[in-house]
């Protein structure tokens, strides 16, 4: 278990895109709709079901064994 | 003829500039070999033709997806003049990131920023010449879906395509990348392909496997070694590729582009509190389902189908009427009737069920909120190793089960497609409905609810059963994740939701409607021959058909030929069911009689028995024909139309024998 990934955010708490880890092809796409290094997110939704991230302003749903996979700084 | 391809995110609103531009001057169909639906068409303007071409919306034009390697093939193999690059003005960080590939692979591109009314709402500041300038290519403002800005793209387009390019793109990809990605490019120096060595050697380094097994079969085989040993280096390269990308949009935007600091709590936000809300999503979500199938069905099926129908049949009487006039023979005439119109009218009967069904859930798709539902039914479908959007294709299903696995399209992966293909048909279509409905009239007119809703859930667990079984089995590889963006909601555009429809009615008309039309005739050809017996008798080919196959449901409690002759029927379509019982029992298609006639024949409990079988077994054959095309194969066209044969036997044959133990 990651202690520092998407996961462990709270709803709008801010953070900035470290590591991707473990996730095989979904790693690049990610980076491809803006969750690379450095980008910043801020955390909308975070209870049950996927994770709802702003990103750019806008919405983007994760699912949470993908969130638990992407560390934050 | 000059040719322009349209590329963008999905949501960019590129498939709105799309129509905006082309009107009804298009053409839609399939890109060869592949299940992408190809849009064409064409637009003149100041005696300039433009043949339009309308690309699969993608993220970027890597490998990921089908729809990403169509794209980037049209792009660089068929050379349009121009490319279009839609991007969503609101959010140039991310569709920015496609314009960098765009201007690796050296084309010609226009940008066009779109819903530039909605940046100036969120208070986005863009200076268009200075990001034109930035970047080397025109840039065009419009609002598509309010066709602004469309002559002036137009415009912008003839006169780019008769210019000189000098488009800015990466320069270097850091020291260490720029000297990997030379390296490459020599390898390659001597052999001819079909694309830019450069954007080769970039792709490599990306890990992009279409193009590595590309260059697999295009170079002998000691380069090949060397190119996989430079591309093996590290796992890196492709993130420090993604970098630079971003770094460049990052610093071509910092000086055109200012968005304020705080962003506003939009209304989307507002809305979103409460549609996803953990209490609230689900039975929001199952409320407006509720509402839009009662609407379909009660409107689209029973009302308006129910008019076309009445139509059909009077104009049946007509014909009929006109050719007795005229001492016609009997067998033209009962062709005509019974085998065109009656095919004919199979088909019609149930368009307005798909057009209304289709109309909201273009407003579901068009405002935002479908989005929302695969979100939301994604913790529950996850349980069971579904993804969330399997649930929109299950529920379109719930319409029609030809569209229901066209709409398993939209996930990307291919095992998450196949399962939701392969458990569509569970969920109980519209042409499925009139037959529990005459069954219910029959045996349970007391709790007609009850049964029909046992009926639909028993079709839906079941569907969710088997997708667990068979993403353990038959397909285990990765399993996907979801990620989805969620779009801003919108008001829903009357002029693209109707589009949208259209376009869907037809491609169903087409797809579905042939085939019913044809199974159809072919069966009425079945019940009269051979020539000389009375129609839908015994002693027809049709009859004997049943007769033979009868002894298999003798267990399930209706081994009649006449009911077997409908499940056959049921086969080609699932309208013919209750139509031939009706032939078949009574001389009539349907009403009262038949009521009488299968209350003398069926039982309460062989009538469940029965339901369930048509629940399960075999899909239709325009269903069988849309897998067959959807999977690229007969193998699980074939395997559709057997495994839930015997699955429906199966629970049919345990109802009987048990509720025959119990003493029902």
């Amino acid at each position: 278990m990651i202690n520092n990934s998407l996961i462990q955010l709270k709803p709008n708490e801010k953070a900035i895109i470290g590591e991707i880890v473990n996730c095989g092809s979904a790693r690049k796409r990610l980076y491809e709709l803006g969750l690379n290094k450095g980008a910043k997110v801020t955390m909308v939704k975070n209870d049950i079901g996927p994770v709802i991230l702003n990103l750019y302003g806008h919405k983007l749903a994760l699912g949470r064994g993908l969130a638990s996979k992407i560390i934050v700084g | 003829m000059n040719t322009i391809a349209l590329v963008g995110n999905p949501n960019s609103g590129k498939t709105t500039l799309f129509n905006a531009l082309t009107g009804s001057n298009q053409h839609v169909g399939n890109w060869p070999g592949v299940t992408v639906e190809k849009k064409e068409g064409k637009v003149t303007h100041n005696d300039t033709e433009f043949n339009i071409v309308d690309l699969p919306g993608t993220y970027s034009l890597g490998a990921y997806s089908e729809d990403e390697v169509v794209a980037r093939d049209f792009i660089l193999k068929d050379n349009p003049d121009v490319v279009i690059n839609v991007v969503d003005a609101t959010n140039l960080e991310r569709g920015m990131y496609l314009t960098t590939q765009l201007l690796e692979m050296g084309t010609k591109i226009i940008l066009v920023l779109n819903m530039m009314d909605e940046a100036k709402a969120k208070n986005i500041e863009i200076d268009i010449k200075k990001l034109s300038k930035n970047l080397g290519v025109p840039v065009v403002a419009t609002v598509a879906s309010k066709r602004k800005g469309l002559d002036m793209l137009l415009e912008e387009s003839i006169s780019y395509i008769n210019k000189e390019a000098n488009q800015r793109s990466i320069k270097s990809y850091g020291d260490y990348m720029d000297k990997e990605i030379l390296h490459i490019e020599n390898i390659l120096e001597g052999s001819n392909f079909d694309y830019p060595k450069k954007w080769l050697a970039i792709k490599l380094l990306e890990g992009d496997m279409d193009v590595l097994n590309y260059i697999e079969k295009n170079v002998q085989k000691d380069n090949f070694e060397r190119i996989k040993n430079i591309t093996g280096k590290s796992q890196d390269f492709e993130l420090e590729i993604v970098d630079k990308r971003y770094e460049f949009v990052g610093e071509i935007i910092s000086s055109s582009v200012v968005k304020p600091e705080v962003e506003k709590v939009t209304l989307t936000d507002k809305v979103d509190k409460i549609i996803t809300n953990k209490f609230l999503g689900l039975p929001i979500f199952a409320i407006i389902m509720f509402f839009i199938f009662q609407i379909t069905f009660v409107i689209g099926s029973d009302l308006l189908g129910g008019y076309v129908a009445t139509a059909i049949e009077m104009f049946g009487e007509f014909v009929l009427n006109l050719l007795e006039g005229l001492n016609a023979p009997e067998l033209l005439t009962s062709f005509l009737v019974e085998g065109i119109i009656g095919g004919v009218g199979a088909v019609f009967e149930f368009i307005p069920l798909i057009v209304v069904l289709y109309f909201f859930l273009g407003i579901l798709e068009d405002t935002g909120y479908m989005a929302r539902a695969a979100y939301i039914m994604d913790g529950i479908m996850r349980a069971l190793g579904l993804h969330g959007k399997t649930f929109i294709s299950m529920i379109v299903g719930f319409g029609c089960n030809v569209p229901g696995v066209m709409a398993a399209r939209t996930l990307e992966n291919k095992k998450d497609r196949m399962i939701a293909i392969l458990i569509n048909p569970f969920m109980s279509c519209g042409a499925r409905l009139p037959i529990y409905l005459v069954f219910i009239a029959a045996f349970f007119p007391d709790n007609g609810g009850v049964v029909l809703f046992t009926l639909y859930v028993l079709g839906i667990i079941t569907a969710l059963i088997l997708g667990k079984i068979f993403s353990k089995t038959l397909f285990k590889g990765e399993s996907s994740y979801f990620i989805m963006e969620l779009p801003p909601y919108r008001l829903p555009s009357f002029r693209v939701v109707i589009r949208d429809m259209w376009d869907k009615v037809w491609d169903f008309i087409h797809r579905a409607g042939t085939i019913i039309f044809v199974v159809i005739s072919l069966l009425w050809v079945l019940s009269i021959l051979p020539l000389g017996v009375e129609p839908y008798s015994q002693e027809s080919i049709l009859g004997r058909i049943g007769t033979f196959l009868a002894p298999i449901f003798v267990p399930a409690g209706f081994g009649t030929w006449q009911a077997t002759v409908s499940l056959f029927a049921g086969i080609a379509a699932k309208e013919a069911v209750v139509a031939i019982l009706g032939m078949v029992y009574a001389g009539v298609s349907e009403g009262s009689q038949l009521t009488l006639a299968l209350q003398s024949v069926f039982t309460p409990l062989t009538a469940i028995s029965f339901m369930v079988m048509t629940l399960f077994y075999t899909p239709c054959a325009a269903v069988l024909a849309t897998v067959k095309s959807e999977t690229g194969s007969s193998k699980w066209a074939i395997f559709i139309a057997l495994y839930p044969f015997v699955l429906g036997w199966i629970a049919s044959v345990i109802i009987y024998q048990v509720g025959t133990l119990l003493g029902f």
